[in-house]
């Protein structure tokens, strides 16, 4: 971590921070401002890309910590997400739970599912392991397709608006709200995990788990640990999702979603809360941007050539992240600051 | 039990495409150590391919043949020289990341191309069919068997009696001892998917002549890969094995217990359960070599 010349931690508080100058205290603030007048000057199409970016966001952190920092793959992401949402939408619709108690119940749901499918991370890793999710994925789906007289199935199920004390987040603008507040906690907690023992533990595990053990990081614990964590985001962010549309069905979290959160933390750059953050943002951002140019090239070359972008751009933009910037938008953003710290005295 | 026997044989079948794409997996697997998610995709482009050389241009079998084969080397040099070469020595997440990138683009490709559609040229090939008292075996069945067979008995001699096969296997033991012996690694690498591609481009075009292509053909790529971790990753004959096992046993349990389920749908997760049990229980799979890890 690289901080400007001339900053000196001079007792043990300082040396931990977060934030450590004036500058950086000033850009959180004036970024949390802007979040708060967001509603006045964006419109609602805006807003609902900013709230499932929010989300998206969550998501992602989530499987940062599992993948980025842990190093245990998983490409079953959108299942645990669907187990928290449903979780959440049952709880509140046949229910009538409050939403505040249905959140943590679908995160502490998903959470357990995660456990349950990182049991296999404890003897296989790398390739197989990404099987072992995929696999968890499907199954998830099918479960949810099973229990139809619960869940829908592929009908669908219609989720209230969320409500806490007499106020119903029924506006796009409280919503956004209610989203940016949790996805700031959710970018907290997930900056600060990865410093506590266990953060350290998990970067162990990725660089080396055989080493790790030897070292008497106990992999049961961590790996699972790790698998918790990163489903109880999943589980936020699923049920986050369908309470925003009100409705839950299986077409929100298709395998494809998986793979792309797994895209998002190689754009954004692994191993890195702001990679996080950056590969959400930017991969959505490319998407509504495939929207608005997909029709205009379908009606100039071919009618399939919307459909054909959209799978297309996708895919190039991870193969070029792949070959020219392993390590994401956030080294580049890392090496961009130190270079303009030291300017114009690079040596 | 004609009912028991139908779907033995409607499984192998199945079991049979599961294995084609498995095969072209192995053996990616066995030279490069890299995962190819794309395989079911290389199937795909291959019924397509089949379908221009066949249809649209109206040529001869011989000559879509050999086009299709063409274009199938092209495509393998081009996506490891372009794709897969700038990733040696990357986690095994990049290059799974990298071969699933690969195969949106692909399906963004034949979407653009051919449209996405439905595409057949039944009867265009000839077709084989057998029939055993009052069971049919599909065409499907005898053709990708075929080529299943002559795929592996020749990719076993290829890699038991020549040179080029000896460095590939060498390669997949150790890629530096094999580089100071003097043989050189990315050839056998880009050699290692050229092969992969030409198994799948045929299978496509078999495929595509006897039951169709569209898309989602691809999607049988992601169910193969339970058959390639039962078979032993490392095993070409352990992958036609367990594609026919698992053909058999997904069909087998969806024909008996879909009627017992409210939602049905069985088959389409069938494999990944299997997949599961296999990792936990046995991860090297039936034929693989068991993995020995060193820090």
């Amino acid at each position: 971590m690289s901080l400007p010349s001339g900053t000196f931690a001079q007792n043990y508080a300082q040396d931990v921070a977060i934030l450590r100058t004036k500058s950086q205290w000033f850009v959180l603030l004036a970024f949390l401002a802007f979040l708060l007048a967001c509603p006045l000057f964006f419109s609602d199409r805006i807003l609902t890309i900013m709230t499932i970016i929010g989300i998206t966001i969550i998501s992602v952190l989530g499987l940062n910590i599992l993948t980025g920092y842990c190093g245990q793959i998983s490409m079953g992401h959108a299942g645990f997400m669907a187990v928290g949402a449903y979780t959440s939408g049952i709880l509140t619709a046949k229910l009538a739970l409050p939403f505040w108690v249905a959140l943590p119940c679908a995160a502490l749901t998903a959470g357990m599912i995660g456990l349950i499918f990182g049991l296999p991370s404890l003897k296989i890793k790398g390739f197989y392991l990404i099987m072992a999710t995929i696999a968890a994925q499907f199954i998830i789906v099918w479960v949810i397709i099973q229990l139809r007289s619960i869940t829908g199935g592929p009908d669908g199920l219609s989720v209230p608006r969320p409500e806490i004390g007499g106020f119903v987040f029924k506006s796009k603008a409280s919503y956004f709200y209610l989203v940016m507040t949790i996805t700031c906690l959710a970018t907290f907690l997930a900056q600060n995990i990865v410093r506590t023992r266990a953060g350290r533990a998990f970067v162990a595990i990725r660089d080396n788990d055989l080493a790790a053990e030897v070292m008497g990081i106990n992999l049961w614990t961590y790996k699972l640990l790790a698998f918790f964590i990163g489903c109880v985001y999943a589980g936020v962010a699923g049920s986050l999702l369908v309470h925003y549309f009100a409705f839950a069905c299986l077409d929100q979290f298709p395998f494809m979603n998986s793979v792309w959160y797994l895209g998002m933390l190689i754009v954004g750059g692994m191993g890195s809360i702001p990679g996080a953050i950056f590969g959400a943002v930017s991969l959505k951002l490319l998407d509504e941007l495939v929207t608005v140019v997909g029709p205009i090239l379908s009606s100039i070359v071919a009618a399939q050539a919307a459909a054909s972008l959209a799978l297309i751009s996708r895919g190039a933009v991870i193969m070029l992240f792949l070959i020219f910037e392993p390590r994401g938008l956030a080294h580049r953003w890392d090496t961009i600051r130190a270079y303009y710290r030291l300017w114009p005295f690079s040596h | 039990m004609t009912f028991f026997l139908q779907l033995v044989i409607t499984g192998f079948a199945l079991g049979m495409v599961y294995a084609l794409v498995a095969i072209g997996f192995v053996i990616i697997l066995k030279c490069s150590e890299a995962f190819n998610i794309a395989q079911g995709h290389f199937v795909m482009i291959g019924g397509y391919l089949g379908y221009t050389f066949l249809v649209t241009f109206g040529l001869p079998i011989w000559a879509s043949l050999i086009l299709a084969i063409v274009a199938a080397i092209l495509m393998g040099l081009l996506i490891e020289r372009l794709a897969l070469r700038p990733l040696v020595g990357q986690p095994v997440l990049a290059v799974v990341m990298m071969t699933i990138a690969l195969s949106t683009v692909l399906e963004g490709v034949a979407t653009l191309v051919w449209g996405g559609e439905y595409k057949t040229y039944h009867g265009v090939l000839p077709t084989v069919n057998l029939q055993l008292g009052e069971l049919s075996i599909p065409s499907e069945t005898s053709i990708a068997m075929i080529v299943s067979i002559v795929a592996v008995a020749g990719l076993m001699l290829l890699f038991r009696y020549t040179r080029i096969g000896l460095a590939m296997r060498a390669t997949a033991d150790d890629e530096q001892v094999v580089q100071s012996a003097g043989v050189r690694v990315t050839t056998v690498y880009a050699l290692s998917w050229v092969i992969a591609s030409v198994v799948g481009v045929i299978g496509g075009i078999l495929l595509g002549g006897v039951s169709g292509v569209m898309i989602p053909l691809a999607q049988v790529g992601i169910k193969a890969f339970a058959v390639v971790l039962l078979g032993g990753v490392n095993s070409i004959v352990g992958a036609i094995v367990a594609g026919v096992i698992l053909g058999v046993l997904e069909n087998v349990a969806a024909g008996y217990l879909d009627p017992l389920l409210p939602g049905g749908g069985l088959a389409s997760v069938f494999p990944f359960m299997v997949m599961i049990v296999v990792l936990i229980f046995r991860p090297h799979g039936l034929f693989g070599l068991e993995r020995i890890e060193r820090i």
